[in-house]
């Protein structure tokens, strides 16, 4: 099992590049709520307050054509659902965790953070609090301070799209998917989240496929026979003999 | 200063999704084939969320289309330096340079 400082090493080596990228695109925000009218407390309040990325871009684009507050407020809610998945899936690392902690954690639990934080929990076999810390770190950091950044500054910036950073985003979640593909079960639960996903998100959506993905993937991996190794591994688990949720 | 008040209301309907099942009594004391299916939400969400990203695309007026481009190329390349080196940061230099170089030649 690795130690804990092995661990969060290469937290942090996977984090950089996750931090540059939240970074560069909170600068385009700031840009945008800029353009959109917003004062610099407003749009530093959406990043720290609500913390929402896709959903401030959305947020701003309504704001600009007029669309009433409760459209933006449904549209935030919808888009963000898919951390009901994220929270569920944690749930089990924080067995025995004070609620107050629950409630902390909670608020930084992100894409990025969870696709970080839940490798890492499992290389230890434990929850570890400040392991979680700085996988919530390295997204709201630099997603609330280069907001600013961008308020003030951001028209003196190249566009990410055009360095190619958009693609660190996707790149970042499938390359960390990969360090949870441990098994056939998990394969399945990827490859089906991805058929799912693309066909409900040109059918309806981008934020229900995502959904429809992350739910429809491990239901059907459960059909998936599990090998003789693994078949013990969860039964030792449920004799006390295995740490892991 | 009033969409200050906007952005309260929604971090109001964003929290909940985030904290709910981690705050719940009992989440943490499931069923194993519950406890097995929240192990493999994981990698069905992070795919998932990479696939939707890179292969739909909305435009402007709202209407989403399947694309193929060098983006798809570029994860791909990212998830095989990480299965390769077990460390995100160069599968994820490669996916820039590959996608910045792109674009540059006109092909994305």
């Amino acid at each position: 099992m690795p130690d804990v400082a092995a661990v969060r090493r290469r937290l942090i080596s996977d984090g950089i590049g996750i931090g540059v990228s939240a970074g560069a695109f909170a600068l385009v925000y700031g840009l945008a709520a800029r353009q959109a009218g917003l004062s610099p407390i407003e749009g530093l309040a959406m990043s720290a307050i609500a913390f929402a990325g896709a959903a401030q871009f959305a947020a701003i684009g309504l704001l600009v054509q007029g669309v009433p507050w409760l459209g933006i407020i449904v549209l935030t809610a919808l888009l963000n659902a898919r951390h009901l998945l994220y929270s569920a899936s944690l749930a089990p690392w924080f067995t025995g965790r004070s609620r107050r902690e629950r409630a902390a954690a909670s608020y930084i639990l992100t894409d990025e953070a969870f696709a970080l934080a839940l490798p890492a929990f499992r290389a230890l076999g434990r929850y570890d609090r400040q392991t979680y810390l700085i996988a919530g770190m390295f997204v709201f950091v630099p997603w609330v301070s280069a907001t600013m950044l961008g308020m003030l500054f951001g028209e003196l910036l190249p566009d990410p799209t055009t360095l190619g950073l958009d693609i660190v985003f996707p790149a970042a979640m499938a390359g960390l998917a990969v360090a949870l593909v441990v098994d056939r079960r998990a394969a399945t639960a990827a490859v089906v989240g991805v058929v799912v996903g693309v066909v409900v998100a040109l059918a309806v959506g981008p934020s229900v496929g995502i959904l429809a993905g992350g739910l429809a993937g491990p239901a059907v991996a459960l059909m998936v026979r599990e090998t003789p190794a693994q078949v013990s591994a969860a039964e030792a688990a449920q004799t006390g003999s295995a740490g892991l949720p | 200063m009033e969409l200050v008040a906007l952005a309260v209301l929604m971090a109001a309907v964003t929290y909940p999704s985030r904290a709910v099942p981690l705050i719940l009594p009992g989440f943490d004391r499931l069923p194993p084939i519950v406890d097995e299916y929240l192990r493999l939400i994981g990698p069905g969400i992070l795919a998932s969320l990479a696939a939707v990203n890179v292969l739909v695309i909305t435009d402007a007026s709202g209407d989403r289309r399947f694309h193929l481009g060098p983006e798809l190329l570029a994860v791909l390349v990212c998830v095989a330096v990480v299965a390769w080196r077990r460390s995100l940061l160069p599968g994820l230099v490669c996916a820039v340079v590959l996608v910045a170089a792109a674009r540059w030649l006109g092909a994305a």
